[in-house]
């Protein structure tokens, strides 16, 4: 029998992942395994991780992993790359970790074209804490430092990295994407691969935001949390290409 | 050997260079600007990385990045901003990432003033961070100490995989004084000790190697972590490095470290000129504390210790009880602030003691 | 032997390159220890500036005294805060073009000039400190004038071109400082 699909080398075959059910995280990391492969970069590759569900990855995966503080994954990845050029980094961080607490050092590192790529995670919420507020959750939507729901007044609006980041002139490719059915998973995935080639070739700074559920802190089972982010987190977070140079 | 005329601060920054750092980031905050002002220059020159991050707090991450690929590595700032760095530095200290640090101190707490104090002290050898890690912590008195200490630190760091701490003052850091620069390290010799840290180097490995994974904690182990790295604490009896002067038949034993250390000697030096027998101690490394030179003088003849230091409240004083476990007097001859204590001040303070 | 050296006055006087100049000559050229310390002050432009130069035969103790052998004030703010910490017997330089209030010691020797006078008339208003530099060296012979103007050539060196007037200047002020010696 012709093997037609495999498991990507970078998720390790004894590991069960501890995600929870509908959450997308696994779905990246294996997209990011993937595309390690087809670049051949596997020997290369250095993973910085934020702080939050993302971390429990650091476990699953097979590659070089270390732990940042809370935010600070981009402030690491430039001390990473620059001392280490030929190293491919990437941050894997969350909402709070990128755009809250870490919002200085991912603009800053973006500002300075440091020649990194990021993926962000944007689910709208704090995870691994239990559901607290993020800048990036939507308005009206609950969050449990914000039992009334996010209020423009009381709270801000949800933050657009994107679109924010977008106002530097550094940045090279900047793309919002999800993985809320297989066409998207697939647009995710070249994003990652374009993102990573980027640095390959050392053009600079290259984010992907990839647009996803939290079904436990949203407090809705997998399907119900795809509505949700079909019909509102896309709304608010239009998918595509944000700049690419 | 040819003596150059330097600023504390250029000269700290050149010993790291010669010792083999090929990154530093850095924020600007005076008194230590020099440090990072000299850097830019000079790491391009060695094929170097300089970074002046957007905040203490990115730049103490962006040298956590770096060290982890083994090369050597340094941050610098002053008391205040030496505090936002201290989540870098513990996480250093957890996941055992060598790298050096200076705090050239300013008077403290809060914003506190530029001028020169010591007041940082207690964050410099008991908390540095949370967690309850431990690391080197060394005091010059002089250009010529904090040059030979800096470039002594990247061994010492690379050797526990540890970071070590300079903790300087503004005296010291902005004073220009005579100064012999050690050897500068060779490019291979540089690249090997980058590569001595290979295994676990955070740079990529292949498949048939083991992979790096850094953790400055993790879900499970951290206590076997902190039982390795009190271990390692234990082990640095033997790097204690403190200077005793003329103590062997003193009577009133004065005590300080980095600039007040170096003005209790000319003090020591004047009053012994008119018959005074007094002493001095001075820890050079006040992490490890050199308790056994208080635990060996002879309390039978010791009438007094003077703690001498540019805190106020006094710091010094707390380990200094713990040598002398009140076998003799402790008086204080303090100043704070950012005011600097005067030889005169130590002189009038000892004589009080006889 | 210690001797101790507190220059001050304006910032833009060029305080700390005189203070700089006598102490770099003095480490290049003998076996003594010698310190440099500036105060520093929040202000970029336009505040007090001072610098202390100790040489010394033994170990330095502090960088900066509250009592000294030599003072040099170029202003008269700076007159009115150190002239009380200048040892008796020690030591007063002032620049007699901007400072005009009594020196009200009898204890201590005095060399005024009018070195921002002097300045202006050589056509540049920044070489006051070579000539008060030079009067320092005159007066108090604590260091050969020929090494003083390897130092200066050797530490101006990126001003070529006024290289030549700072040595002038430090000639000028050297023979009067050396005049005001001898006639004592």
């Amino acid at each position: 029998m012709e093997k037609v699909y495999k498991r990507t080398f970078g998720i390790r075959d004894d590991m069960v992942s501890g995600f929870c059910p509908g959450c997308m995280h696994g779905t990246i990391f294996k997209l990011i395994g993937e595309v390690i492969e087809e670049l051949g970069i596997r020997e290369r590759v250095a993973n910085v991780q934020g702080v939050g569900c993302c971390g429990l990855a650091m476990e699953y995966v097979t590659y070089d992993v270390t732990t940042s503080p809370h935010g600070r994954a981009c402030a690491v990845a430039t001390g990473v790359k620059r001392a280490n050029p030929e190293t491919i980094v990437f941050t894997y961080q969350g909402d709070g970790d990128l755009a809250s607490i870490g919002l200085a050092e991912s603009m800053s590192a973006a500002n300075r074209g440091e020649n990194i790529t990021v993926i962000f995670v944007n689910n709208g919420i704090y995870g691994m804490t239990g559901g607290q507020l993020a800048p990036t959750t939507l308005l009206g939507m609950k969050a449990t430092t914000a039992p009334r729901g996010r209020d423009a007044k009381e709270h801000g609006y949800p933050m657009h990295m994107c679109e924010i980041l977008n106002t530097l002139t550094a940045p090279v490719y900047l793309e919002r994407t999800s993985c809320n059915n297989p066409k998207n998973v697939r647009r995710t995935k070249a994003a990652i691969k374009k993102a990573f080639q980027n640095q390959i070739d050392g053009k600079g700074f290259s984010l992907v935001e990839v647009v996803t559920s939290c079904p436990t802190n949203w407090g809705m089972d997998p399907l119900g949390a795809l509505d949700f982010l079909e019909g509102k987190m896309l709304k608010e977070y239009p998918l595509g290409v944000i700049r690419d140079k | 050997m040819k003596r150059v005329f330097m600023k504390g601060c250029e000269a700290i920054a050149e010993a790291a260079i010669r010792s083999g750092c090929r990154f530093f980031a850095g924020y600007p905050i005076t008194p230590q600007n020099e440090i990072p002002e000299y850097l830019a220059r000079r790491m391009p020159e060695v094929g170097g990385n300089f970074v002046q991050g957007e905040s203490e707090v990115a730049s103490v991450n962006m040298v956590y990045g770096a060290a982890q690929t083994g090369t050597r590595a340094m941050t610098s700032s002053s008391s205040c901003g030496i505090s936002l760095k201290s989540e870098g530095i513990s996480f250093m200290a957890s996941a055992r990432i060598p790298m050096v640090y200076v705090n050239v101190s300013r008077g403290g707490p809060g914003i506190g003033s530029i001028q020169p104090s010591q007041q940082d002290y207690f964050q410099a050898t008991k908390a540095s961070g949370n967690g309850g890690f431990r690391m080197m912590v060394f005091a010059p008195a002089t250009v010529q100490e904090a040059v030979d200490m800096t470039y002594a630190a990247f061994d010492y760091a690379q050797r526990d995989r540890n970071p070590v701490l300079i903790l300087t003052d503004g005296v010291v850091g902005t004073m220009m004084e005579p100064v012999v620069l050690p050897p500068m390290r060779s490019e291979e010799e540089v690249r090997k000790l980058k590569e001595a840290h290979h295994k676990w180097a955070f740079v990529g490995h292949r498949e048939d190697e083991e992979r790096a994974l850094i953790l400055p904690g993790g879900w499970s182990g951290q206590e076997e972590r902190c039982i390795r790295n009190a271990e390692l604490y234990e082990s640095w009896e033997k790097d204690i490095q403190v200077e005793e002067y003329l103590i062997e038949d003193a009577q009133v034993v004065i005590t300080a470290f980095g600039i007040s250390g170096r003005v209790s000697k000319s003090a020591v030096n004047l009053m012994r000129k008119e018959g005074y027998k007094v002493g001095l101690i001075r820890p050079k490394t006040v992490s490890p504390f050199p308790y056994d030179s208080f635990e060996r003088l002879d309390y039978s003849r010791v009438k007094a210790i003077l703690d001498v230091e540019m805190s106020i409240p006094a710091q010094l004083v707390y380990d200094v009880k713990l040598g002398v476990k009140d076998r003799a007097l402790i008086a204080t001859c303090l100043r704070s602030g950012g005011e600097l204590i005067t030889r005169e001040a130590v002189i009038q303070a000892a004589k009080a003691l006889f | 032997m210690e001797r101790n050296l507190l220059v001050a006055g304006f910032g833009g006087q060029g305080v700390m390159l005189l203070g700089k100049l006598l102490s770099n000559c003095a480490c290049e050229n003998t076996d003594k220890n010698v310190t440099f310390f500036p105060s520093y002050g929040a202000e970029q432009r336009g505040g007090t500036a001072n610098c202390y130069v100790v040489i010394s035969d033994d170990m330095i103790g502090a960088p900066v005294s509250d009592s000294m052998e030599d003072l040099i004030v170029m202003n008269e703010p700076s007159l009115r805060r150190f002239l009380g910490k200048l040892k008796p017997g020690g030591n007063l330089f002032v620049n007699s073009s901007i400072v005009h209030g009594s020196i009200e010691r009898e204890d201590i020797h005095v060399v005024e000039v009018p070195v921002t006078e002097m300045a202006l008339e050589m056509g540049n208003a920044k070489v006051l400190n070579l000539i008060m530099l030079g009067v320092y060296v005159g007066y108090t012979q604590i260091l050969p004038p020929e090494l003083l103007l390897e130092t200066i050539e050797k530490k101006l060196g990126k001003k070529a071109q006024l290289i030549p007037l700072n040595k002038e200047a430090f000639r000028k002020g050297l023979e009067i400082g050396e005049k005001t010696r001898k006639q004592e």
